[in-house]
């Protein structure tokens, strides 16, 4: 579905991607895994041309992402949800939801379908978004993004500083999401909460991907090394 | 005055707000809506009335084409720098006042007012056009903030105006965003000349004045803040008014120009803005 290849990029003379390359497949969650400073966020700004690729290939569908408009990105279906979730904080949850049906032209009924999914956002409808708790801010984040009805699903550590209540609703959201058939990117720093969802993992160090692999082949000592050295 | 001021604040505000941009050029835009009145008024071969009218509808639109081609020649290209658009807004304001120079000349020149009533109370009698011109400011700034609140352009702009690298990862286009705030802001202080300008006379240089006060509005109101905008306009409009009637308009501007001080050493954030 979406195809990373080569892709090097970084901001003005800092390169901070080197020849990156990893597929995410329709119905999967891919986890992107790495130490602070890897790279990682810095991926899916480059898929969502926030950061521009200096060199390689970003294609969805047979569409060349990388040459697209940032503000293109997203009208062919890939949603981003960015790490501290970045709302549109004086904006109420409504309006929020109003910008992520902005590009696909979604109804009522697209978002009818998310608040199915996070329905505690239902009865906050008119509240400012910054006054949200922490785990309600991550709900209406993710709700957002698939206000999109996102082939592509981004999310930038998305149970970071959340309660484990919040942390497994967000999991299982993912789980859900996996069986429509969305192509989930994961960026997570913990190896438990990563390996509970992914399928296939891309363990990034330095700016490249140093190894990949597929969950299901992870032996319980790999995992339990992952855990130790903190990818 | 309280009125006028307080459209061609919002205009300056909403650019700052959306863009963040000091648009040092935004009397100038002020000045060539008034020429435009002018010009309109002048060759349109209608009645007073259906011209000043058409002048109301035409001036804003021009004044908002060229701030939307200054935007796209000029501020997207420097990014939208803070400090870059500073100094370029400075030379879109000589580049603007030298054209309205070349092309309209030195002298100030009226406008006619659409109608003459004088409204005759007991004990004074008042101009009915003035009465006009703040209600026609009144409904322009309802139609502003129907506009910011209650439609997708309006949900888009404040959008952009909180996140402008999130709105963009929405499918905004933020930089048509940016040239049709940037559109809009120069509309507003245009149609606050067209409705002033039957009162106080077209002249290249009259950008000044309406800056001024629009900076000391938006200083004391809270950068980005239309609400603040509203309620300094009020204050410093109408103080304007009655100090440079009973005493002098100098004196008037230095009051002004303390409240500012005082605002910014008590109060930096304005007096209805968010602190960062």
């Amino acid at each position: 579905m979406l195809r990373v290849e080569g892709v090097t990029a970084g901001y003005g003379p800092i390169t901070v991607l080197r020849d990156v390359g990893f597929e995410a497949r329709a119905g999967e969650v891919t986890a992107i895994m790495g130490r602070n400073g890897a790279g990682k966020s810095t991926l899916l700004k480059c898929v969502m041309g926030l950061v521009p690729a200096t060199a390689g290939t970003i294609v969805l569908d047979g569409i060349e992402v990388h040459r697209l408009p940032a503000h293109r990105v997203p009208h062919h279906g890939v949603a981003y949800v960015p790490q501290g979730r970045r709302l549109f904080g004086p904006l109420t949850v409504a309006e929020n939801l109003s910008v992520g049906l902005y590009a696909r032209d979604g109804g009522p009924e697209v978002r009818a379908a998310v608040l199915e999914l996070f329905p505690r956002l239902r009865e906050r409808l008119g509240q400012v978004s910054s006054t949200l708790s922490g785990g309600e801010q991550q709900m209406l984040a993710i709700a957002r993004a698939l206000c999109l009805e996102p082939k592509v699903l981004m999310l930038d550590e998305p149970t970071e500083g959340l309660q484990p209540s919040m942390i497994r609703l967000i999991q299982d959201t993912v789980l859900r999401l996996k069986d429509t058939g969305v192509a989930t990117i994961l960026v997570e720093q913990r190896v438990d909460a990563a390996l509970r969802v992914a399928d296939a993992i891309a363990f990034m160090a330095n700016g490249r991907i140093a190894e990949t692999a597929r969950a299901a082949d992870l032996t319980p000592e790999a995992r339990q090394f992952a855990d130790h050295v903190g990818v | 005055m309280a009125a006028v001021l307080a459209l061609t604040a919002v205009g300056l505000n909403l650019v700052f707000g959306v863009m963040r941009v000091v648009n040092v050029a935004h009397g100038e835009f002020f000045m060539l809506g008034a020429i435009g009145a002018w010009f309109v008024t002048h060759y349109l071969p209608v009645p007073a009335a259906m011209a000043w009218i058409a002048a109301l509808v035409i001036a804003p639109l021009a004044v908002g084409a060229i701030a939307a081609l200054a935007d796209v020649t000029v501020l997207k290209r420097l990014k939208y720098d803070p400090e870059a658009t500073i100094v370029a807004t400075i030379g879109l304001l000589y580049i603007f006042q030298q054209a309205a120079l070349s092309f309209y000349g030195p002298d100030a020149r009226p406008v006619a007012p659409p109608f003459h009533l004088r409204l005759q109370l007991p004990w004074f009698g008042y101009s009915g056009y003035k009465l006009f011109v703040v209600v026609a400011a009144a409904v322009i700034l309802l139609g502003v903030w129907l506009l910011m609140t209650r439609t997708r352009a309006g949900l888009v702009m404040r959008a952009t105006q909180v996140d402008r690298d999130t709105a963009r990862n929405f499918g905004i286009d933020v930089d048509r965003v940016y040239a049709g705030t940037f559109a809009l802001g120069a509309a507003l202080a245009a149609a606050a000349a067209v409705l002033i300008v039957p009162i106080q006379q077209a002249h290249y240089l009259m950008g000044h004045d309406p800056l001024l006060l629009s900076f000391i509005v938006v200083i004391i109101g809270g950068l980005g803040s239309l609400r603040g905008t509203l309620v300094a306009a009020l204050v410093i409009g109408l103080s304007d008014g009655v100090i440079s009637m009973f005493f002098s308009p100098t004196l008037a501007k230095i009051i002004a120009t303390l409240a500012v001080a005082l605002v910014l050493v008590f109060r930096p954030q304005g007096l209805f803005g968010a602190k960062e």
